[in-house]
């Protein structure tokens, strides 16, 4: 057996692990990372990029079918599109290669060994991991667990054949005829809302009394009404039973009664769980809380030595979450002073429309204890969204009623996703209403209603 | 019957490995749930190993003085019914989960403020997960380049005073507080109250002294007895053979004299020489003298042993006190130099004071403290004459040992050190 020692080693190379390795590797410590798949983890590979890439496609492809069908505001017309989705597959493979390769380049550019193999925890300090060419056997002075999720599989309707989970979707060779969405959150919806813009029959099972629930009802309607639009149905208060593979539909019961949808495939996204298991971790039996690695404010776990960030430590899991962390994690390991202080961790809902929020959400804040005024403003009354035919959602603003200091932003609507920055920037700067009410955004653009919406809470709001 | 693989847990403070330091079973012995199995110690702690099943002791994975691995298997339990391999409940039940943390340091506040609130330096942070919405809001106002600047400062925000918007932290309000803190203080006039409690956590050696001694006072009724011996002849005696003595031998303290006379007197009084295990109530009357002594290392008290005094000289119980003694000043003393003892001897040299009141050596019986030798005047019956004077002040486990017996064992001793010829006597 080979073995290496190490200052630091990182398991997993999703956007936690990469980012901690790579800004170790700068500092200069002796790094080396594990991953037994491909580099950028689920983000990367299975997640956020091809998901969006595969979004992307849908939507314009949708453009143009609209536009084919005559009911278009904008005076075009074209004949019958069509998509080849094997076609739209392989593009975005290309762009996750792409990626991939980038990834492996920057960490060799800092200096990062990489091990290409499941690891396995030995003990507190050693790893062993299974490569192509044996097993290596890696000591660390310190380790990053960063192992990240994987979906939930539902007992009674296990991945396999038309039971789908979001990995599969988004490598299917041709669009489904019909698709049944298990599970009314995020990862559902959005891919739900992109194989209903692809052509498919799309059907979401949700559980629970509404989608995204996790988002308050104001932020949700633009959704709901537009899966309407798109001829999605939305069955809530809904548990999904059994697939019947030769009628080919999936049966559910809907407030004790029993349903039959049509679904050539299951998509199930009922939510991720922590890889927890399968890596040795029960060799060094680490404190949890809940599913997950518990760890402290500087990411440590309950054994000297051992880190764990990312998806394996928590909600929320977003990849830019793990990403800071692994930051964080690297100078702690290289002796700088660091802690999580983090205001917000912006997370966006890339269904259509998007949504976005930074910080608290008026419950929250009210839960909280804390006095507060709302502004929100609504795209209708925003130039720029009437003029791409965006004009649903809004952007809602909320501070503190003493000293309007900015606590959260949400917003719902198209291409929000972008005004994420400005919103966590508001937050970590300590801006107040009047700083962001003060600041001239550009004309014509959607941003105005994020100025807008302070200037609503300050109670003088221009253009409505 | 099935199978029960105790491993070794993570005594908590991120450990690899630890030190077996004492089996409480063998193979073969039944145990009941929680019974303590095993000590291990870290280089910070000692913690107990219970049980978390009943059974029978079936194998031992290590030997007293082992290092085990973390997770490595330590025992293995038959049990009734179907067993199982993994004990993840062992962690949990650890008597003595050790929680060291690095010690705060309270002090009292910088200027800004209220000097009479003592202030804890390091921030109650919130987990890294970013949505612990209270603890959010107990954040100070700062912008993530101005908490960077004062995190690296090693400054608490709280204590800033903001004069931006909504009294948030500017990078001059940072400047300032900076600049004020590094300046010294002025120099106080007259006498000044301290408000500063220093934080110091027991761990290490000093957990083990304190743990052993709470086990000596709660667990032993002690007896102490105090005595006076005229140490003139035996300083005599001393003062020749260190005069006389050959290069390769070492210079005599009492200590070896007092060991030779405990020996001697052990031959007589075989009760003092023992272990008590008091939980099946066995006292192990040892042949063998095993004398501790209680040494002062800068690190604390350790209790380097003696092995085999009924079969050393004079010269060669000095030697091997000596070589003992800077075993364990210098930390380099083994498991077994540091245990087994039978007996123990405790002095204090020059700070022996007149009368000490020993703790005994848990699980011994007796201990003989040597208090300080001084020259006294002593009625002989017409006159006062100088007398090299030194009190013995011994403790013994009366629940063993009466205070008649413990009489009786004193005086003997003091007779031996009083006519030091008798200890050289063949017995």
């Amino acid at each position: 057996m080979k073995e290496i020692s190490c200052k630091l080693l990182v398991i997993g190379a999703g956007p936690g692990g990469y980012i901690a390795a790579i800004r170790a590797g700068q500092l200069g410590i002796d790094t080396v990372i594990v991953e037994k798949a491909k580099a950028g983890g689920t983000c990367l590979n299975v997640g956020c990029i091809p998901s969006k890439a595969l979004i992307h496609a849908a939507e314009e492809f949708h453009k143009l079918r609209a536009a084919a069908s005559g009911r278009n505001p904008l005076g075009l017309s074209l004949a019958n599109p069509s998509i080849d989705l094997a076609h739209t597959v392989a593009w975005k493979d290309g762009i996750v290669g792409r990626l991939n390769g980038g990834v492996t380049g920057l960490l060799k550019k800092a200096g990062v060994k990489a091990v290409i193999g499941a690891a396995r925890f030995v003990d507190g300090k050693t790893v062993d991991v299974e490569t192509e060419i044996g097993l290596q056997r890696i000591r660390a002075e310190a380790i990053v667990i960063a192992t990240g999720s994987a979906p939930v599989e539902l007992p009674d309707l296990p991945f396999g054949g038309p039971i789908i989970s979001s990995t599969e979707a988004l490598s299917l060779k041709s669009v489904p005829k019909s698709l049944a969405v298990i599970g009314g959150g995020y990862i559902g919806l959005e891919l739900g809302t992109a194989f209903a813009k692809l052509g498919s029959h799309v059907t979401i099972v949700e559980a629970l009394t509404r989608i995204l629930p996790q988002y308050d009802a104001d932020l949700t309607k633009p959704i709901g009404k537009r899966l309407g639009e798109l001829g999605i149905e939305v069955f809530t208060q809904t548990v999904a039973k059994s697939y019947s593979a030769e009628t080919g539909s999936l049966h559910a019961e809907h407030n004790g009664r029993a349903i039959d949808v049509a679904a050539e495939k299951v998509l199930v996204t009922v939510g991720r769980k922590p890889v927890t298991e399968g890596f040795g971790l029960e060799e060094i039996d680490l404190d949890r809380t809940g599913r997950f690695i518990r760890i402290d404010d500087q990411c440590r776990t309950s054994m000297r030595g051992i880190y764990a960030i990312g998806d394996v430590t928590g909600e929320p899991m977003l990849a830019h979450r793990a990403m800071a962390q692994g930051e964080m994690v690297a100078e702690i390991v290289a002796g700088h002073k660091r802690s999580w202080d983090k205001r917000c961790i912006p997370a966006v809902c890339f269904t259509d429309p998007e949504i976005v929020t930074s910080g608290l959400s008026p419950d929250e804040a009210r839960a909280s204890g804390i006095e507060i005024k709302i502004g929100q403003f609504p795209f209708q009354a925003n130039g720029r969204a009437m003029t791409t035919l965006a004009e649903d959602g809004f952007v809602r603003i909320v501070a503190r009623a003493d000293n309007h200091l900015v606590l959260g932003i949400q917003a719902v609507g198209h291409g929000v996703s972008e005004l994420s920055a400005s919103f966590s920037l508001a937050i970590e700067m300590g801006a107040r209403l009047e700083d962001i009410a003060g600041t001239i955004h550009a004309h014509p653009t959607q941003s105005e209603a994020f100025q807008e919406s302070a200037l609503k809470a300050l109670g003088h709001a221009l253009h409505i | 019957m099935g199978e029960f693989v105790i491993k070794m847990p993570d005594v908590g403070e991120g450990v690899a490995e630890a030190e077996l330091v004492e089996w409480h079973v063998k193979p073969g012995d039944p145990v009941r749930e929680d019974m303590v199995l095993a000590a291990v110690m870290t280089d910070k702690a000692t913690v107990e190993i219970p049980s978390p099943v009943t059974g029978t002791v079936l194998w031992l994975g290590a030997e007293v003085g082992d290092t085990v691995a973390v997770k490595a298997p330590l025992v293995r339990i038959e049990i009734a019914g179907e067993g199982e391999t993994a004990a993840p409940a062992v962690d949990n039940k650890l008597a003595a989960k050790a929680e060291e943390q690095p010690a705060v340091k309270v002090e009292a506040p910088a200027p800004v403020a209220k000097p009479t609130q003592p202030v804890k330096v390091e921030a109650k942070a919130p987990i890294a997960n970013g949505h612990a919405t209270g603890e959010r809001l107990e954040k100070a106002l700062a912008s993530p380049a101005v908490r960077l600047r004062a995190k690296e400062s090693g400054v608490d925000l709280r204590q800033v005073a903001g004069t931006g918007p909504a009294g948030r932290i500017t990078h001059d309000d940072l400047d300032q507080f900076i600049a004020r803190g590094a300046q010294p203080a002025p120099a106080p006039a007259g006498l000044q109250r301290k408000t500063a409690v220093d934080e110091i956590k027991v761990t290490g050696l000093r957990r083990r002294i304190a743990e052993k001694m709470s086990l000596s006072t709660s667990r032993i009724p002690h007896i102490t007895y105090v005595e006076e011996v005229d140490m003139t002849a035996l300083e005599d005696l001393r003062t020749t053979m260190n005069r006389d003595r050959k290069p390769d031998q070492p210079k005599l303290t009492i200590l070896p004299y007092l060991m030779r006379a405990l020996v001697r007197t052990i031959a007589d009084q075989p009760a003092v020489n023992a272990i008590f295990d008091d939980g099946p109530g066995i006292i192990h009357r040892h042949h063998a003298v095993h004398i501790g002594i209680a040494t002062q290392t800068p690190a604390g008290l350790t209790v380097p042993v003696v092995r085999h005094a009924e079969a050393r000289g004079i010269w060669d119980c000095a030697t091997e006190l000596n070589r003992l003694a800077e075993a364990a000043r210098t930390g380099t003393a083994t498991r077994d130099e540091l245990t087994g003892s039978t007996i123990t001897i405790s002095s204090l040299g020059a700070l022996g004071g007149i009368v000490t009141t020993p703790v005994i050596n848990h699980p011994e019986v007796a201990i003989v403290g040597v208090n300080k030798l001084a020259i006294r005047p002593v009625w002989d019956g017409t006159q006062f004459v100088p007398r090299k004077i030194m009190n013995l002040s011994s403790s013994f486990d009366h629940r063993v040992i009466d205070g008649w017996d413990a009489a009786v064992f004193v005086q003997r001793l003091k007779t031996l050190l009083e006519t030091p010829a008798l200890i050289f006597v063949e017995a």
